[in-house]
């Protein structure tokens, strides 16, 4: 009974000033808000990346030219590199595939297009990459031994460039030379931070013909015959790589498995989800600060309120239940519309991005917002609870 | 007659040292059940501080005060809280309404203390509303009122909870004649009905509605006027 009515004390005080309490609210929901969702954003990136690295397969070696120590010189890694890791000396490597690639702008018609990558390799790159064509065709080893002028396109170049029509069999410019497009790869959707359909890939020779020239290789992808095999495949590619080009201390390459590709891949987006969360919390506690200062202002601007209830026989407890009722209040509601708001906001794509709810996130969020309601509104209602009838009614 | 009042060498003294104010200095007094008492004296003289500490706003400094006989010094603050709202009610020259709340709301709120029930606290404040004559202005605010109708709502706010003791500083102070007057009428209603009324005032037309006038010098009584 006396509780409901030092609730409805509470609902009236908050409810006198809506304008204020509204904005308190605010600052709550913003701040739960962005925790769930910057949280879940950071959720989203790390296993977007990590199925697009798991998609590649667990066979795969990739290997990248690493800068020289100083005093020795690095030799590029070269298409002969990549032709002499297949072989006798090398029977667990099944396939190695030089690539390059390049940043190019494409265009048809009246469209142009920034290509996320431009990839030059050969047919043997979307078995390793786990491509598959959905219209038309790959190109050839005939096609790179010609250095023909095709391109295989990603889904996202295919309905940038070509919207309402049939892309294969189209001529495209890329940076003004004309290719034609022989096939469209099926979507793969996007791997986290980058959309894995937005890429062309055309025969190495042609690449390196029209737009990177013949300095080295950007990696060399190589596939072992079987998972299993992967370390012996990494030994006799060491090997190989390590004789051709003369290394007896620090390689001027570098061997990356899947394996330690995920692991890098998975600290740097945990960085980034630490990164936003921190944000997140410091937009919380800016809300809680606002619960503290307007619980402050309003005990303040109260305090003749207060005396005159003391006056009449309001014990210390029902002021003081009152006040902290009233700060509860705020940070509950606020932190539930925060929580809604964090929850649909999670469902739109953010930044190419397919945030994924955490739920500890929300309980966290919400537990932290009441918490602060009680934290932040007890040392006000508290200090105006100890008032003196008197005191409290000579206050100006 | 028994006293419902009695003080003995009340002192009370604000701050310390060479500031320090000595505003009682040894004051005795006794009220008995049913009396209306008017304290007057020169301004500065105690008259306020000596009612705070009887309507239990505030703690003396030294001596006693027995309320019904019992001695209020030992009480702690949660049961203070209990006398002034069961045995006192207090009205303040400046009204001191909530603001923003309604004259039957303001009214109410001793009796939400109290644990009155819903249904008995409205019908309670609408009788003590009715009884300052203010039955039709239940639903307006206190800056919807005027100076003489906020004192009305005051004083049915300090009678509603059936108190044994009215005690009310400079009631009409702020007040012009005619709503002086109606106050006036409505205190000496009050006590006709058996209530014991204290009031402090500066005129001696509204002293003269009481039974006796107790002279407030220098924090002491200095002598009673029948
Ligand atoms: N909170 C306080 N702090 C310090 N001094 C105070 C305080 N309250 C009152 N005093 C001092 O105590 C003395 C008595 O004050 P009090 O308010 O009781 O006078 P009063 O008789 O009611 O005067 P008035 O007729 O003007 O209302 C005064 O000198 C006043 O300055
Ligand atoms: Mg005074």
């Amino acid at each position: 009974m006396r509780v409901f009515e030092i609730a409805a004390f509470a609902v009236r005080g908050l409810t006198a000033n809506k304008m204020r309490s509204g904005l308190t609210t605010l600052g709550i929901l913003i701040g739960v808000a962005s925790v769930i969702l910057l949280i879940a954003v950071g959720n989203g990136a790390s296993s977007a990346v990590q199925q697009s690295i798991a998609g590649l397969g667990t066979n795969i070696l990739t290997i990248s030219p690493q800068r020289a120590q100083p005093g020795s010189t690095a030799k590029p890694l070269t298409t002969a590199d990549a032709a002499a890791l297949v072989g006798a000396d090398s029977p667990d490597v099944k396939y190695a595939s030089p690539v390059v690639s390049a940043q190019a702008t494409a265009g048809y018609g009246d469209t142009t297009h920034d290509i996320g990558q431009f990839i030059g390799s050969d047919p043997r790159y979307f078995n390793t990459t786990n491509s598959a064509v959905a219209q038309g065709n790959l190109f050839s080893d005939n096609d790179v031994q010609q250095a023909r002028k095709v391109v295989v396109i990603g889904a996202t170049v295919a309905t940038e460039l070509f919207p309402g029509t049939e892309p294969v069999g189209k001529s495209m410019l890329v940076n003004n030379i004309p290719f034609t497009v022989v096939g469209v790869l099926a979507a793969k959707g996007s791997s986290g931070l980058q959309d894995a359909d937005d890429m062309v890939v055309a025969p190495l020779t042609t690449t390196q013909n029209a737009l990177t020239g013949y300095g080295s290789l950007t990696q060399i992808v190589v596939q072992a015959q079987s998972a299993d095999a992967l370390p012996n495949a990494q030994a006799q590619v060491t090997t190989i790589l390590n004789g051709r080009h003369k290394i007896t201390g620090t390689a001027d390459y570098r061997i990356l498995s899947q394996d330690q590709l995920l692991t890098a891949r998975t600290a740097t987006t945990e960085t980034f989800t630490v990164l936003l969360a921190s944000v997140a919390a410091i937009s919380l506690l800016v809300g809680g600060i606002g619960i503290t200062n307007i619980m402050l202002v309003t005990v303040t601007e109260r305090i003749r309120e207060i005396g005159i209830r003391k006056a009449v026989g309001a014990p210390r407890s029902s002021i003081l239940g009152q006040f902290l009722i009233e700060a509860t209040l705020l940070s509950l509601f606020g932190g539930a519309l925060g929580v809604a708001a964090g929850m649909i906001g999670s469902q739109f794509t953010i930044a190419g991005i397919q945030p994924v709810l955490v739920p500890s996130s929300v309980l966290l969020a919400f537990a932290v917002s009441a918490l602060i309601g009680l934290f932040f509104g007890s040392y006000p209602a508290s200090r105006a609870a100890k008032l003196r009838p008197i005191e409290a009614l000579r206050h100006e | 007659m028994s006293p419902v009042i009695e003080v003995r060498d009340l002192r009370k003294t604000y701050g310390s040292g060479d500031t320090a104010v000595h505003a009682l200095r040894g004051l005795d007094l006794t009220v008995e059940k049913g009396e209306y008492i008017a304290i007057m004296g020169a301004s500065g003289s105690g008259k306020s501080t000596l009612l705070n500490i009887l309507g239990c706003l505030d703690v003396p400094s030294g001596g006693k005060y027995l309320l019904d006989r019992i001695d209020t010094g030992e009480f702690d603050e949660e049961q203070l809280s209990l006398l002034r709202n069961r045995k006192i009610g207090f009205v303040f020259q400046s009204f001191n309404l909530v603001p923003r709340t309604t004259a039957l709301a303001n009214v109410e709120l001793p009796l939400v203390y109290a644990g009155v029930r819903r249904p008995q606290r409205r019908e309670r404040a609408l009788a003590a509303l009715d009884l300052v004559g203010l039955g039709d202005r239940t639903h307006h605010r206190p800056n919807e009122l005027s100076g003489g109708q906020q004192q009305r709502v005051a004083i049915a706010r300090a009678l509603v909870t059936s108190p044994a003791i009215v005690l009310a500083d400079e009631p009409t102070g702020n007040l012009d004649t005619d709503s002086s007057r109606e106050v006036l009428g409505i205190l000496d209603r009050l006590n006709a009905s058996g209530r014991t009324v204290v009031l402090i005032t500066h005129e001696d037309e509204v002293a003269a509605h009481a039974m006796r006038t107790v002279r407030v010098v220098d924090g002491r009584v200095a002598g009673v006027l029948v």
